[in-house]
């Protein structure tokens, strides 16, 4: 027993040794760009330091883009933590092994596909000359907006969802449904009193992964709606690749400053309950 | 009766929702009304000009990013098991940080770095350090940034696979029996931990091919970029790659789950 707990003191220096690495290229390849990220939001035209750039994210056009990112974050979110919640429960509950499987499967595909070619599927598919657009006659625009947008966000979200749900879902017990249902309740009452309460965790911090995921998306727009929906990883790009007037090249500084403390703000949010959604489903 | 009815309602609406656009999108690069049946557009990405080039050069950077996401975070965590728990809550805030700046936002802070070093450091030895990790071939920065990226879901795989296995024991076991740290690391942990490894390269390599704002805006040809130039106005090429790219991270997942069985 000494001997273990010797050698467990002596296996800190040496722990720390083997986390080197780790630690000196995280230090590296993010503590760098961070610090440049920070400094540079605060520094001003003609030196020194100063909230100008902050505060011109603040004013228009920057704020509505802002604006627009985190309503539509914020739906994807709650739209895709509920119906990936409705999805995962109803393959769960089918009793299909095959069926179970293959959504799991899906789901997992689905939610690693994004980006540009994410954005090439919904066009040929609801885009202007898009083949449903054709069968059903809608016009053109109708993926060309905020709620296009949001639809084609929900095809790597609800699965994302029911990827990290369906864990959680499986860790509610007949038993206690079977006691619920025993004693009186109604179904209603069952999920309003029990199901609700233990899954919550696991709700929100999904909700919250898709916040994330969404907030953060920006090739999937870039290809889709170009400009005509302002969001602000567009405009941080259109900043960086010097597609703005001359003396904003810090304004790209200062929108990535807004959208980490957005991030952070949904983050603090999330990971407390990470702890508290582990417990159930140890 | 009731659950049946809304499970079906809710199962045909997703069927609906998430295989109707795949259909389309097969459909539409096989089929066009003048020409009738063809699988040119899916002839036509192999003879696209830069396919092999920009795919080579993301398998070279997936495979840079797998062998150095597993050197990076092994030995961490196996000292976290061994005798320095204090490092859990650093790696815990090291593995969200990726969760916390959106690659936008890192793309912007690795460039204004990169101009600004090479800017400070244009008469030291240190610019052509600069100069060539920005290298268009094998692009380390980008190996960098990707790393970075892969590290909490590395973590968390190779975390998840370590729970099942007594480190301790082993470690102290095979120690005692002579044998020498790289022997312990290679011969004994890792074999325990093959669907975890597998688990993490997966999810590496599927992010090293599927990643597209940090290498676009940084002006790197990989994969994912090269499809977006190449697709320009031939519409069916371009849905051809997103089904290619969609078919390309289905087989990695199945190559994973092949691989995490196997090892059971």
């Amino acid at each position: 027993m000494a001997g273990l707990t010797n050698s467990r003191r002596r296996g800190g220096g040496a722990g720390w040794l083997a986390a080197a690495p780790l630690l000196v290229v995280t230090l590296i390849a993010f503590g760098i760009p961070t610090v440049v990220l920070v400094v540079g939001a605060f520094s001003v035209k003609g030196g020194g330091f100063g909230f100008e750039n902050l505060s011109a994210t603040m004013r228009e056009p920057y704020l509505g883009a802002l604006w627009n990112s985190v309503t539509l974050s914020a739906v994807v979110a709650i739209l895709g933590a509920v119906l990936g919640a409705f999805l995962a429960q109803a393959v769960l509950t089918s009793r299909s092994g095959l069926l179970r499987e293959a959504v799991l499967t899906a789901s997992g595909v689905l939610a690693n596909f994004g980006g540009v070619p994410l954005a090439f599927i919904w066009i040929a598919t609801l885009g202007n000359s898009g083949v449903v657009t054709a069968a059903l006659g809608l016009g053109s625009g109708v993926l060309y907006n905020f709620w296009g947008l949001a639809l084609v966000y929900l095809y790597f979200s609800v699965p994302l969802m029911v990827l990290v749900i369906a864990p959680a879902l499986d860790g509610l017990k007949p038993q206690w449904r079977e006691a619920a249902l025993n004693n009186g309740a109604s179904t209603w009452q069952f999920w309003r009193h029990v199901g609700i309460p233990v899954l919550g965790p696991a709700l929100l911090g999904g909700a919250v992964l898709l916040f994330g995921g969404a907030f953060a998306a920006y090739a999937t727009a870039a290809a889709m709606v170009g400009a005509s929906v302002p969001l602000v990883t567009l405009q941080i790009a259109d900043a960086l690749t010097g597609n703005v007037l001359i003396g904003y090249e810090n304004i790209a500084l200062a929108l990535s400053l807004d959208m980490i403390v957005i991030a952070l703000l949904v983050m603090a949010v999330y990971l407390p309950l990470q702890k508290r959604s582990s417990r159930w489903l140890a | 009766m009731a659950g049946v009815t809304w499970r079906r309602l809710t199962l045909g609406v997703a069927a609906v929702y998430f295989l109707v656009p795949l259909a389309i999108a097969v459909w539409f690069t096989v089929y066009n009304e003048s020409r009738g049946f063809s699988l040119g557009a899916y002839g036509r990405i192999v003879s696209a000009p830069g396919f092999g080039e920009s795919l080579l050069k993301s398998l070279l950077l997936g495979a840079a990013v797998i062998v150095l996401v597993l050197l990076l975070a092994l030995p961490a965590l196996l000292a976290v098991r061994l005798g320095a728990p204090g490092l859990r809550p650093v790696l815990e805030t090291i593995t969200t940080l990726p969760l916390i700046v959106p690659p936008i936002t890192y793309v912007v802070g690795i460039a204004n770095a990169l101009r600004g070093g090479t800017d400070a450091l244009a008469a030291t030895p240190f610019w052509q350090t600069l100069i060539s990790i920005q290298d268009e071939n094998f692009p380390v920065v980008l190996v960098l940034a990707y790393v970075m990226l892969a590290l909490p879901f590395a973590y968390r795989s190779l975390d998840t696979g370590l729970r099942a296995v007594d480190v301790r024991t082993l470690v102290e076991a095979a120690r005692n029996l002579g044998a020498s740290w790289p022997y312990v690391l290679f011969r004994v942990i890792l074999p325990n931990l093959r669907s975890a490894v597998a688990g993490a390269s997966f999810l590496s390599l599927a992010l090293v091919m599927g990643e597209y704002t940090i290498a676009a805006l940084m002006g790197y040809r990989t994969f994912p970029v090269w499809i977006v130039t190449v697709s320009g106005n031939d519409g069916q090429l371009s849905v051809a790659l997103s089904v290619l790219s969609l078919g390309l991270i289905w087989l990695l997942l199945l190559t994973l789950s092949g691989a995490g069985r196997k090892s059971k």
